[in-house]
């Protein structure tokens, strides 16, 4: 195995094991208030110091991470696999299923997302479990971000449907539905890849805007956008470098997975 | 001896001429410091002024070049909160409350150089008072139907009558720019210590000193001492500070406690802190009886105790303390102690009492199982809190809120909407269970919130646009209030307007939080410099300011 990619697993490891051991760890939660110790600097009590109303920001990063690691990398698959559906099957198919699917995408990408889930906001009641809100907003983000992939894919998979040996496997006899599944689907991972691991930061940061719609995820409950948004202030790093660890694992965790995921003869030596 | 006395002499003659070098100095420079001026103040305004026209101000950045610019008949000391002589040198006020009467001070003169007259008044209040203009200064004197009667009786002297009683007249002309009726350019044309000279939309607004101004200072120097001030528009408050910090400003107006420690933490010489300022931060209950929420919520969000008990919960001190970083102070009830002439002084902020709250709560038939607070009928205490997304400060506080009332068994959701959603919800649909928002006072008078405690009112938060008020102590208020808005007798004023607020307290339509103080940031090149409660908290003394050279 490669360095790099070993490195990739003991930091996965290390991040997984870490949130999942949240309540040994941090064993106050992340919604206890230590009103006497408001925004701390690390500490023997609190190794990454507390926020503005006295949490403990390690107990806030490890139970954040539990729910980004899961929820932004879910609708990064469900959006991602939408892409893959809708565009990797339209470019392959052309013709007027091409044009039909890059209609509904230019139609998706043309839609005033804003107002539209200022409406979504109002239809749903304000009494919402942290839990719930957790998982509609990540399903409402899946279930809108796979537009701008599927584009890509229509045209890759357009290319692909061209490609010498596309067409050999055609005049071989071999049916429509295995050429897509054996043969361009496995051509079109790279770009799934890069689709998937570019929408999860992407995932991240819009849920933590997406409060001001009134639709991330609810206080108290933390998760690495609303961790994030602690940093709006900050104009230094060297003035509270603790407050950037979120950050730091964001990228970290998305490099990983990239690191882990990669061809073999992609990774540097 | 004639050797010795030559040198005396000597020594005389050198120390008269170093002397008079001396005198020769300080004259010199002292007349450098006159010819220079006062130099230019430079501040920013939050957004782009949506007015020039002193009459139809409704805006905070119209409001600064009022007045700026606008020359008024009297004026409130900012510092004092007494009502001075500024336009006019005596008023008063007839006891049926419908007519003031003004001594004009003479041979003033409107910045374009047209002599300024009881005209001139005349003029002003028939313009404000012009239904089409739909002025929300003239609004304030609006009280009763009929035509309000101007009578120029010398150029020195006019009155003017009202179709009903004015609470507070006299104070209200402290909003009133007088307008020139002879000018050709009536825009231009101002009567207070600075004039427009350049607007650049977006960038800046640019005044310069109005070289008719009628005032002087104790020896006899013309007013204002500054040359011009720069008004930058900018509503980026964190490019406000950077700028500020790099001395390209020279001050800022309403800082927030998060901007003021930190500048505290470098520079503690520039910040103020005024103390508690008009403002205050608020939540309260939907009890609008039409509103899409279950009928069993509604019962506790229109139940009184409920409401007392939710406030005995919430620790003030805390709000202040970890949300303002103690910049701001407990809230008693409706006006701040701030308000000195109209602040209740025998209300106190509500004790913090979990316990008490529960005993409260417990004694109209809720109880508290593992842990969960119960209604009488088994339902779980769940409700929301609602809050303009990006106030940070709110937020916060209905996180500390939300972990207040936990500890007595109620769950709360906090829910942050943009702005316009939370209005519509709050004004048209009323789909919300509780909000928190704050009030911005800027008037002193009580008459200021007749459209917030009338039950009629718009602004009645909690129950809007009653028809006929639905709880007794809603149409107390409703006496009360206006009982005071047509005496003219102060004493009964204060007496009906203090039994208002301490039945705002008994029930809590309104659970008063805090008081904001007011701060603000100075550079040490600004000179005279004495930040205020009142707005404009910095440049309420701008006449008298001067500006040190970089």
């Amino acid at each position: 195995m490669n360095l790099w990619r070993k490195l990739a697993c003991v930091a996965l490891a290390v991040v997984v094991c870490a949130s999942l051991a949240a309540n040994l760890l941090a064993p106050a939660g992340y919604e206890k208030q230590y009103r006497e110790a408001t925004d701390a600097p690390p500490s023997h009590a609190h190794w990454l110091g507390t926020d503005d109303l006295g949490r403990d920001r390690l107990a806030r990063v490890l139970y954040g991470t539990r729910i980004s690691l899961l929820m932004a990398p879910a609708a990064a698959l469900l959006s991602t696999l939408m892409a893959a559906f809708i565009g990797g099957l339209a470019g392959y198919l052309g013709g007027i299923w091409a044009r039909l699917a890059m209609g509904v995408t230019d139609l998706f990408l043309s839609l005033p997302w804003l107002f539209l889930l200022i409406t979504a906001r109002a239809f749903m009641p304000l009494n919402v479990a942290p839990l719930i809100s957790v998982v509609v907003t990540f399903l409402l983000l899946g279930l809108l971000g796979w537009s701008t992939a599927a584009r890509v894919l229509c045209a890759t998979a357009a290319s692909l449907s061209s490609a010498d040996f596309v067409r050999q496997a055609r005049a071989a006899g071999v049916s429509r539905l295995r050429l897509f599944w054996i043969h361009v689907m496995p051509n079109l991972k790279p770009v799934l890849y890069a689709q998937f691991w570019i929408s999860i930061p992407v995932f991240i940061l819009s849920e933590a805007n997406l409060g001001i719609l009134g639709l991330g995820v609810s206080e108290p409950m933390p998760s690495w956008g609303s961790l994030l948004r602690e940093l709006e202030g900050l104009v230094s790093m060297r003035e509270e470098p603790w407050k950037f660890v979120p950050l730091v694992l964001l990228v970290v965790v998305v490099m990983s997975f990239q690191l882990l995921l990669s061809k073999h003869e992609e990774l540097p030596a | 001896m004639k050797h010795e006395e030559k040198m005396r002499r000597e020594i005389e003659k050198r120390g008269k001429i170093g002397l008079v070098l001396v005198i020769l100095c300080l004259g010199s420079l002292l007349g450098r410091a006159l010819a220079q001026g006062g130099g230019e103040l430079r501040f920013c305004i939050r957004m782009e002024p949506k007015t020039f026209d002193p009459l139809k101000v409704e805006d905070e950045a119209s409001a600064s070049i009022r007045y700026l610019t606008g020359g008024v008949l009297v004026r409130v000391n900012r510092q004092t909160q007494d009502l001075e002589p500024a336009l006019a040198q005596s008023w008063k006020v007839s006891k049926d409350g419908r007519q003031i009467t003004f001594r004009l001070r003479s041979g003033i003169s409107f910045s374009d150089g047209t002599p300024f007259s009881a005209g001139d008044v005349a003029y002003t209040i028939q313009q404000l008072m012009d239904p089409a203009l739909h002025s929300p200064t003239g609004d304030a004197f609006r009280s009763g139907t009929g035509n309000v009667e101007t009578k120029v009786i010398s150029p020195t002297q006019i009155s003017i009558t009202f179709p009903a009683p004015v609470a507070g007249l006299d104070r209200l002309f402290d909003q009133v720019a007088i307008l020139s009726e002879r000018s050709p350019r009536k825009e231009a044309a101002v009567l207070g210590p600075f004039m427009l000279a350049d607007y650049k939309p977006g960038a800046t607004v640019l005044l310069k000193r109005n070289p008719n101004y009628w005032k002087s200072d104790e020896q006899g120097r013309k007013l204002p001492y500054l040359d011009s001030i720069r008004l930058d528009i900018q509503p980026n408050r964190d490019v406000e500070m950077l700028r500020f910090k790099r001395g390209e400003l020279d001050l800022i107006n309403s800082l927030d406690s998060e901007y003021f420690d930190k500048l505290e933490a470098t520079s503690p010489q520039l910040v103020h802190d005024a103390g508690p300022s008009l403002d205050s931060e608020q939540l309260w209950f939907n009890e609008v009886a039409k509103a899409p929420i279950p009928a069993y919520k509604k019962n506790w969000l229109r139940s009184a105790n409920f409401r007392r008990a939710i406030s005995e919960a919430i620790n003030r001190e805390d709000l202040g303390r970890i949300v303002f970083h103690g910049h701001a102070q407990p809230a008693a009830g409706p006006f701040s102690p701030a308000n000195r002439f109209w602040f209740n002084s025998k209300l106190r902020p509500q004790f913090y009492s979990p316990d008490g709250a529960l005993k409260g709560l417990q004694s109209d038939g809720f109880r508290l199982e593992n842990g969960v607070l119960k209604d009488k009928d088994g339902n779980e205490v769940v409700f929301s809190i609602i809050t303009n997304a990006g106030s940070k400060t709110r937020e916060r506080m209905a996180v500390l809120i939300q972990d207040d009332l936990q500890k007595i068994g109620i769950h709360v959701n906090v829910v942050t909407l943009d702005f316009p959603s939370l209005i519509e919800r709050m004004t048209q649909s009323f789909d919300y269970e509780a909000i928190i928002l704050g009030l911005t006072n800027v008037d002193l008078d009580p008459n200021g919130e007749m459209n917030v405690w009338l039950s009629s009112a718009e602004n009645h938060q909690w129950n809007p646009q009653q028809k006929t008020p639905e709880t007794s102590w809603e149409a107390e208020i409703d006496r009360l209030m206006r009982a005071q808005a047509s005496s003219t007798d102060f004493k009964r004023r204060k007496e009906a307007f203090d039994r208002v607020q301490e039945i705002a307290v008994e029930e809590q339509p309104f659970i008063f939080l805090i008081n904001k103080n007011a701060l603000s940031a100075v550079s040490p090149a600004v000179h005279g410099a004495a930040p205020v409660i009142l707005s404009p908290q910095t440049f309420w003394n701008a006449e008298r300011l001067t500006v040190s050279a970089k």
